[in-house]
């Protein structure tokens, strides 16, 4: 008898191929991207012999840290086929919470870190919340949130600058040398987030649960993973992030600015896009989400360097993202 | 096939489920005994699926008792059966396609690591499943090279192997296919018709749902036949013409005169 499972298996497209190593976190979903940052990093560092140095790479990763950290969250809401609009507004509702408790109510810093970062935890389990319950669109409820925890962020902070900060609260603003460079705790801690967030994903059940939710919810829901609690779960956990984005902003401005991040949720949505991560669902990941910010930071830094409006940057990220999904795009459909 | 002797693996006795003014199972019975390919055939509206979602656990009946092994048992939810080692098949290829073979396989009942790195930072165990799900597959002579493809580069046959595999690995009692070849195309409805009968040389008695009679006629050793909520024959497929079981299906012949 002939096998017909055998005789019938297609031979793997380079893509499907590249995807085997999924796990890994190398595939062809970040090849594009690392190959993108390369290649701009290599178009600088000619340009410029300023920017292959310490300081200057520091000084990118600096940068990028803010926004970086809220697309780890945005990410894993991503790869649940959702998306979250509120995490630059939550994010800056956390640090006026961490700023103004510590200052004006004179409460212990790390106190307040915690209460900020609860707050924004709650934000995210009102969006998961309403998401599974009332199977809301997650576009129209993160809108909503946006709104709201805007709103309450300059009702709260009476639109007043918190300054005069306690030294816990810019803590990860502080620098260590590594040989002639300085190096920020924040930037560490960002990366250090990555990289736990990494590990989750590839390598736990939740992780591979949070895959198969954005891949085929209703297949994910037959094998026994309880869909609802992993995406209250998902958006809750993504939110604790966005305030340690906060954290990071705090120690890095000196300062809780009512004003801030109101622009941070669509650019931590072009990091992801830019890193690969399908809006779709289910495909792609932090490490990829980690060069889209790096792309985006280079960019801005690079162009700096040689003397280029940073308008440019803006119109370069722009054609990077259409390209990005346009990628992805061809890629699902040669899939299907 | 000496069957009435044995008791059966799964039962109902009874069963009976209203939607308002609708009834869609009154009083049905069923039967499944150890060893077998039971298919449940019916026309629409006849309470087929309502029966199976009873058995599957996906809704609960107003009445009448379902017995596992001779025990009854009442499931909550389509989890509770799964956990009572009753495995479903679903026709709509439940599988996440960007995942490979092996996380499909072992998707929500994933191995960890033994030791520290697996209870407290739960890594999972991938060489442990990439072997097991090789074996499960080996087992069901399903050819598929590797189990780190992603099922997304299967075909349509191959992609429901990946979910009969997960059902036959993880059932300890009956595994249920749901119109598992609806999807498909003549010869990867072969494919897993042969698949259905490893299945049961395992060991493992399974309920067949389908619309397609030569498929049944093929493959079933007893064919229940569901009509107005109840059933009204239990036939022998090599002792039957396929005409007689439409015939019995729409009600142009008595179900009672036949009953195997």
């Amino acid at each position: 008898m002939t096998n017909v499972l055998t005789e019938r298996q297609p031979e793997p497209s380079v893509v499907s191929r590249a995807r085997v190593s999924l796990a890994h976190g190398i595939n062809i979903g970040t090849l594009g991207p690392l190959l993108a940052l390369l290649l701009a990093g290599i178009f600088f560092t000619i340009e410029s012999d300023r920017f292959l140095t310490g300081p200057n790479l520091s000084l990118v990763v600096q940068q990028v840290m803010v926004v970086g950290t809220l697309a780890i969250g945005q990410t894993l809401v991503i790869l649940t086929a959702g998306i979250d609009l509120s995490n630059g507004t939550v994010m800056a509702l956390g640090t006026i919470v961490m700023t103004s408790l510590a200052v004006n109510a004179g409460l212990n810093p790390i106190l307040t870190i915690a209460l900020g970062l609860l707050v924004c935890a709650a934000f995210g389990a009102l969006n998961g919340t309403l998401i599974t319950r009332l199977r809301l669109p997650p576009f129209i409820v993160t809108l909503g949130t946006l709104n709201i925890a805007f709103a309450l962020t300059h009702i709260y902070s009476r639109e007043q600058t918190v300054s005069n900060l306690p030294d816990a609260l810019t803590f990860f603003g502080n620098t260590f040398r590594l040989g002639q460079t300085n190096i920020t705790y924040g930037s560490v801690l960002t990366l250090l987030l990555f990289l736990i967030v990494w590990y989750v994903l590839g390598q736990t059940a939740v992780g591979r649960h949070v895959y198969a939710l954005g891949n085929n919810p209703e297949a994910a829901r037959l094998t026994g993973i309880n869909t609802r609690r992993l995406l209250l779960g998902v958006y809750t956990i993504a939110a604790v992030i966005y305030g340690v984005a906060g954290l990071l902003l705090v120690a890095r401005t000196g300062v809780g600015d009512p004003q801030a991040g109101q622009t941070d949720n669509l650019d931590s949505i072009t990091a992801v896009v830019l890193g690969g991560t399908s809006l779709f669902g289910g495909r792609g990941g932090v490490i990829g989400t980690l060069i889209g910010a790096l792309i985006v930071g280079v960019f801005r830094n690079g162009l700096q360097l040689i003397g280029v409006a940073s308008i440019y940057q803006v119109l370069i990220t722009g054609i990077l993202v259409i390209l990005a999904v346009a990628v992805d795009q061809i890629a699902r459909r040669r899939q299907a | 096939m000496n069957q009435q002797a044995t008791t059966p693996v799964f039962e109902a006795r009874g069963l009976v489920k209203r939607y308002g003014q609708v009834t869609a199972l009154d009083g049905a019975d069923f039967e499944l005994y150890p060893g077998e390919i039971l298919a449940v055939i019916g026309d629409n509206g006849a309470g087929k699926s309502t029966l199976i979602k009873c058995l599957s656990g996906a809704i609960i009946p107003d009445e009448g008792e379902i017995l596992l092994d001779g025990q009854p048992v009442r499931f909550q939810s389509p989890m509770d059966a799964r956990r009572q080692g009753i495995e479903t098949v679903y026709q709509d290829l439940a599988v996440a396609p960007a995942l490979d073979i092996a996380e499909n396989l072992f998707l929500g009942r994933e191995l960890r690591r033994p030791g520290l790195v697996g209870s407290a930072f739960g890594m999972l165990d991938k060489p442990r499943m990439l072997a097991e799900a090789t074996a499960h597959m080996q087992d069901l002579k399903i050819g598929i090279r590797s189990m780190r493809q992603a099922v997304e580069t299967l075909s349509g046959g191959q992609r429901q192997a990946v979910a009969v595999a997960r059902a036959a690995a993880f059932a300890r009692h009956v595994v249920i296919m749901d119109e598992p070849t609806a999807a498909l195309g003549v010869k990867e409805t072969h494919m897993v018709l042969d698949l259905i009968r490893r299945v049961r040389e395992r060991g493992l008695p399974v309920i067949l749902i389908s619309h397609n009679m030569p498929n049944v006629f093929e493959v079933a050793d007893r064919v229940h036949i569901q009509r107005l909520g109840r059933r009204v024959a239990v036939i022998a497929p090599h002792s039957f013409k396929m005409s007689d079981a439409v015939a019995i299906m729409t009600g142009a012949m008595a179900g009672e005169e036949v009953a195997a």
